[in-house]
């Protein structure tokens, strides 16, 4: 999950930025900080050789220097926000080879699902994406607020119950990677790891025809998986109706629900709530 | 007799030059005052947040109903006048401490108290009429919103009025003290502010409200 | 009768917690023991839980910094303990411990560790500093003072009684909605800050109208000393935001306990405004804690260079532009929101341009050591500690405040290390360093140096073996409040990190060493003159500890750095040979006023958590009681006697003159 080895080009710009940032500031930084410690050692009270300017305590010329040197350091990084801002918009399409791959994300307590609408599949805790071609998300959750995130493909974004927000990214190399929730949601948080697989655009559609197994995503089994538990296997299933993310992310299917307690004390909320 | 703690001009070990640049701390008055009008900027800023979340809220109807359907705008100016008009006996009650008049501030703040509690009266059953016909706090955020917001409002009315009484047993045990003086200055403040914050509730919650 | 009190309450299946408690009672219990047998409960009353003094209520609330850092501190041991060793495993602490745990950790160390710090040197400094007697409102002082108290106890009492919050610091919703936070644990959380807000609010119009309103004479905004030009922008940040914290934090009230809708996901509530009203708040927060740093850091580092601050009317710029513009950035917690690249942008320039006032403070502490001479006591170590961790701190911050940069790095340890990085190095190292710097000023004997110097080394590289693998194990994807993990190449780091805590843990045990031994050892290190440091502002040039009255004559300030300008034009007061009008003083009155509200407040807000709504109104009554008391004095003043106060000076200036003396430096 390392950031500096990205797999695909949004996660690449990000890094590029990372860098060129840190390198922007350290050359300021860095001559600091030396500045620090050699006017700390020589104008400390045992050199006889410094020069003691006990009534100086003002030099406009030193201001002037003084004030322009971050000003003019943020001026450049804050180009750089602006730019990066903007050619790294989440929201904004990426370009690839192949026919983009629409994919509908839901986060729940304590997993993740995607649904491929127009593949008419949905897996739990894996991703499986072809490589080079343009991945378009829409993201949402179920009940709290995630953050859907594989850190070697780049940006992060959060979901929200109620609203769907948007990510686009690419993956460049075959392989597998890992994803994660880059937000804190509950007991069950630190289990919701999911892979990723990225393959040949070839073996896509064959993925496609082994996963689409003999469970159904609808509303119903969709109500199971919502409610509190922690998934070890990676289920997957076909789905009928690609309406269902819409769903979803309008509420017409409500939130999913959330721990019933038996203690004033702390008690794990892990398998707590109840299907309705 | 309490700015003699303050007060310098028999420890002056330096003449006074022509111009002072600072003379030296403010009066008790003046420093009691000044940190009121600092609390109520920042109770102003705590109602900027709820003016702020009514604003963002003010569509969320989920399915009920809106501002247009349930505010009686008869009412809310009804409610106003008294509200403004507490604010005008407030002010001559401040008068009467001024000249030490004690019959006419009991007069004055007694009337205000009535004034206050009869806008109080009217707030409190619209809120009883809205939560009766289902159009309660729970409703929606856009209810929640408007009961906080107006409640909130209603709340420093209320405890403006427990304020009003301990001063009207104040003077009466009292008289007119130094001290006692600051905290009517204070109330008064306090009960200005209020009729501010009010305008400013009525405009935003109940006239744009309205519309939607 | 007890509303949702019960003993399943009590967690008595649970080791960690019901050890914790018993442990911490028991101590409670023996120091009151003692307190009460050897007779100090009158003095303590009288002298201390009734005091109105601004000097005593410093102390106070700098102590309740202190205790409380200890329990913060166990926090953060406990989860560096479990990181290290939750690898394929579940390690020591379930989920619901460990995320009380680190939700307590950060808001004890915000709330009632790095407030109460610095409101308690400021507290205890501002006042002697602008040559007065005490602050605005010494009676609101102690309130304020003791409703933080009450907030740290209830946070406190979770730990034995019911649980803590499980969402964080800041309880996002809708995490924190009854919904899927069911307990006590989010109540507690908002009733202990909803009443300790209303203690900092007090304290921020206190020093407000202190600092503009009481000023000795001569003393224009321009000589004032620097610490109380960023007490006052501190001050106006307190008073501008804490109330969008009592807002908001009602508004999650009333979803949680009458079913409104701010934010839960039904019925248009709007998870989003909580994130937005909350960091409106937020960010201010993490500037009212670090201003007063700078300022102290101005103090010391011109004390110990032996020169004025360098570039003093750009230091009030920048401050003062720090103070709006803390005001212009929230947006940048929440970049991956989904805000849109031009509202992220312009968040993320406006970040970066408070990196500019603050650059300029650097610089300037740099050129105040330029042509110093400079002398390297514990103080000055934890000033220059300071100044190269804060630095590498703001480049990681400016860092996340470029949007792609924070889309990979938000919320991973990269962020953690980012922030402890300068609430560690900013506000803690400044607060380590007033606290030493002033307290022979608070209590007539210096601290031991060597324990002090011994406890800084240890905190410096605690902190960079703590906090440095943090950011790399951000790099490496993890993200923060993970009870445990199966990444093989995080556990290193990890294990490194949990190290550093210990090499902290060791600092801590120096500085409490330090303090135990300091006052064994108090007559060696008494300070006789008030003026250990040799000074420039008006606060050494009192008796330390001062009389009740600060100054037997007010002072009158001619220039920057006032009292060194008595001290180079030899007009040193116990030079004078014609002795003062010495003048009857007036003093306030003690008073219980603070203490009986705060435990009034406690009783309410313990039944508002359990709800328990007869003790809610019982509490409420009393509250308003007390202060009807309060109101209903008929003397809230006591003279001292001309002759007391002279006796007094007199003993002070003969002290002075005889080590002067004795120095040879009349």
């Amino acid at each position: 999950m390392n950031i500096l080895d990205p797999q695909g080009p949004i996660g690449a710009a990000d890094k590029t930025i990372l860098i060129d940032s840190i390198a922007i500031m350290l050359a300021i930084v860095l001559p600091t900080i030396v500045a620090i410690f050699a006017f700390a050692f020589w104008f400390r009270q045992s050199n006889p050789r410094a020069h003691y300017r006990p009534d100086w305590a003002h030099s406009g010329r030193i201001e002037l220097v003084v004030w322009s040197i971050p000003a003019l350091t943020v001026i450049l990084l804050g180009g750089v926000a602006w730019i990066g801002a903007h050619l790294l918009d989440p929201a904004a399409p990426v370009e690839g080879t192949g026919s983009p791959v629409r994919i509908q994300v839901v986060s729940l307590d304590w997993k993740w699902l995607f649904i491929y609408p127009d593949q008419r599949v949905a897996t739990v805790n894996t991703l499986t994406v072809p490589v080079g071609a343009p991945l378009q998300f829409e993201l949402t959750s179920a009940s709290v607020m995630n953050a859907f995130y594989v850190p070697q493909l780049g940006s992060m974004i959060y979901t929200m119950n109620g609203m769907v927000t948007r990510l686009n990214l690419r993956a460049d190399q075959e392989g597998d990677l890992q994803g994660l929730s880059a937000h804190f949601s509950g007991d069950g948080f630190p289990d919701m790891l999911f892979d990723v697989h990225v393959i040949s655009p070839l073996a896509f559609p064959d993925w496609v025809k082994t996963t689409r197994s003999d469970q159904v995503l609808n509303a119903e089994s969709y109500q199971e998986l919502a409610r509190q538990s922690v998934e070890k296997s990676r289920p997957t299933f076909r789905l009928d109706d690609p309406g269902l993310f819409g769903a979803i992310a309008t509420q017409k299917i409500p939130p999913a629900p959330g721990p019933k307690i038996t203690s004033e004390g702390a008690q794990s909320y892990l398998g707590a709530s109840d299907v309705r | 007799m309490t700015d003699a703690t303050m007060a310098y001009a028999d420890g002056d070990l330096h003449h006074l030059r022509g111009t002072v640049a600072h003379s030296g701390p403010a009066s008790k008055r003046i420093v009691t005052g000044y940190g009121f009008w600092i609390f109520i900027l920042s109770d102003m800023v705590m109602f900027s947040a709820f003016f702020a979340t009514y604003a963002v809220l003010l569509g969320q109807t989920a399915g009920g109903p809106g501002g247009r359907e349930l505010f009686d705008l008869r009412n809310v100016a009804i409610e106003t006048g008294f509200l403004l008009a507490s604010s005008f006996t407030c002010g001559l009650a401040t008068i009467a401490a001024d000249v030490r008049n004690k019959l006419w501030f009991q007069v004055a703040m007694a009337v205000t108290c009535v004034l206050g509690l009869a806008f109080l009266t009217i707030e409190g059953r619209e809120f009883a009429s809205l939560v009766a016909r289902g159009a309660g706090p729970t409703r929606s955020a856009f209810l929640s919103a408007f009961f906080t917001l107006v409640g909130c409002h209603g709340m420093h009315v209320s405890a403006g009025e427990l304020w009003l009484l301990t001063m009207m047993a104040q003077v009466f045990a009292k008289g007119f003290r130094a001290d006692i003086q600051r905290r009517i200055l204070c109330f008064a403040l306090f009960w200005h502010a209020l009729d501010i914050i009010w305008v400013a509730v009525f405009s935003v919650v109940y006239l744009l409200g309205s519309a939607v | 009768m007890f509303g949702k009190l019960s003993w399943s309450a009590i967690p008595f299946d649970q080791p960690i917690p019901l050890v914790a408690g018993a442990v911490v009672l028991v101590a409670i219990l023996a120091v009151l023991a003692w307190v009460v047998i050897k007779g100090h409960l009158p003095y303590l009353w009288s002298e201390w839980i009734t005091s109105v003094d601004h000097k005593r209520i410093g102390v106070m609330y700098t102590l309740l910094a202190l205790v409380m850092l200890l329990r913060g501190f166990s926090d953060a041991i406990m989860m560096r303990g479990q990181q290290a060793v939750a690898y394929h495993s579940q390690g020591y602490l379930p989920p619901e411990h460990y995320n009380q745990i680190f939700s307590a950790h950060g808001t004890i160390m915000i709330f009632f560790v790095a407030m109460p710090f610095v409101i308690g040197l400021m507290n205890l400094v501002v006042p002697l500093q602008l040559g007065v007697r005490d602050v605005a409102f010494p009676t609101l002082n102690s309130v304020g003072f003791w409703l933080t108290a009450t907030g740290a106890l209830l946070v406190n009492i979770s730990l034995v009684v019911g649980e803590f919050a499980r969402t964080g610091w800041l309880p996002y919703p809708p995490l924190s909605e009854l919904t899927y936070s069911p307990g006590v644990g989010v109540d507690y959380y908002l009733w202990s800050l909803e009443i300790s807000g209303i203690g900092t609010l007090v304290a921020g119009i206190n020093l407000v109208t202190t600092v503009l309103k009481l000023r000795t004479r001569g003393m224009t905004y321009m000589r004032m000393p620097m610490f109380c030009w960023t007490t006052l922008a501190s001050n106006l940040l307190i008073v501008a935001a804490f109330p969008i914290l009592t807002a908001t934090l009602a508004m999650l009230i009333l979803d949680r306990y009458f079913g409104f809708h701010f934010f839960t996901n039904e019925a248009g509530g709007n998870v989003m405004m909580f994130m937005n009203l909350i960091w409106a708040w937020g960010h201010p927060e993490v500037y009212i804690l670090v201003l007063p740093a700078f300022g102290i850091f101005s103090e010391v580092v011109a004390t110990f260079s032996g020169k004025p601050l360098f570039g003093y009317r750009s230091m009030v710029l920048a401050t003062m532009a720090i103070c709006v513009i803390s005001f212009m950035v929230w947006l940048h917690h929440f970049f991956t929101m989904g805000a849109g690249p031009n509202v992220n942008a312009i968040f993320g320039i406006a970040s970066m341009v408070i990196a500019v006032p603050t650059g300029v403070k650097i610089y300037n502490w740099l050129f105040t050591m330029y042509g110093g001479r400079i002398r390297f006591t514990t103080p000055m170590l934890w000033s220059i500690g300071f100044m190269v961790t804060f630095i590498l701190g703001g480049l990681t911050g400016v860092l996340v405040a470029v949007p792609p940069a924070d889309f990979l790095l938000h919320n991973s340890l990269f962020l953690v290390a980012h922030f402890h990085n300068v609430i560690i190095g900013g506000v803690l190292f400044g607060a380590f360093a007033g606290y030493t710097y002033w307290f022979p000023k608070a209590f007539g004997f210096r601290l031991q140096e060597g324990l002090g110097k011994a406890a800084f080394w240890f905190w410096l590289i605690g902190f960079y073996v703590a906090f440095m693998p943090l950011y790399a194990v951000g790099f490496l994807g993890m993200t923060r409040r993970m009870q445990h993990y199966d990444v093989a190449e995080w556990r290193p780091w990890l294990l490194v990190a949990g190290g550093g805590a210990v090499l902290i843990l060791i600092g801590i045990i120096f500085q409490i060493a330090q303090l135990v031994v300091s006052i064994r050892h108090r007559e060696e290190l008494r300070d006789r003159t008030g003026d250990p440091w040799d000074g420039r502002s008006l606060e050494w040039a009192t008796a330390s500890p001062p009389p009740v009255f600060n100054f037997a004559i007010p002072p009158d300030v001619r220039g920057e750095g006032a009292y060194w300008e008595q001290k180079s034009r030899a007009e040193r007061p116990y030079l004078a040979t014609a002795e003062p009008d010495y003048q009857d003083i007036e003093m306030p009155r003690n008073s219980p006023t603070g203490f009986v509200c705060a435990f009034f407040a406690t009783v309410t807000g313990f039944a508002l958590i359990w709800h328990i709504w007869w003790m809610v109104a019982a509490g409420l009554i009393g509250a308003f009681a007390t202060f009807v008391v309060f109101a209903w004095r008929d003397h809230d003043e006591y003279v001292i006697p001309a002759e007391e106060v002279a006796r007094i000076d007199r003993a002070n200036l003969a002290e002075r003159r005889a080590l002067a003396g004795l120095a040879g430096r009349a």
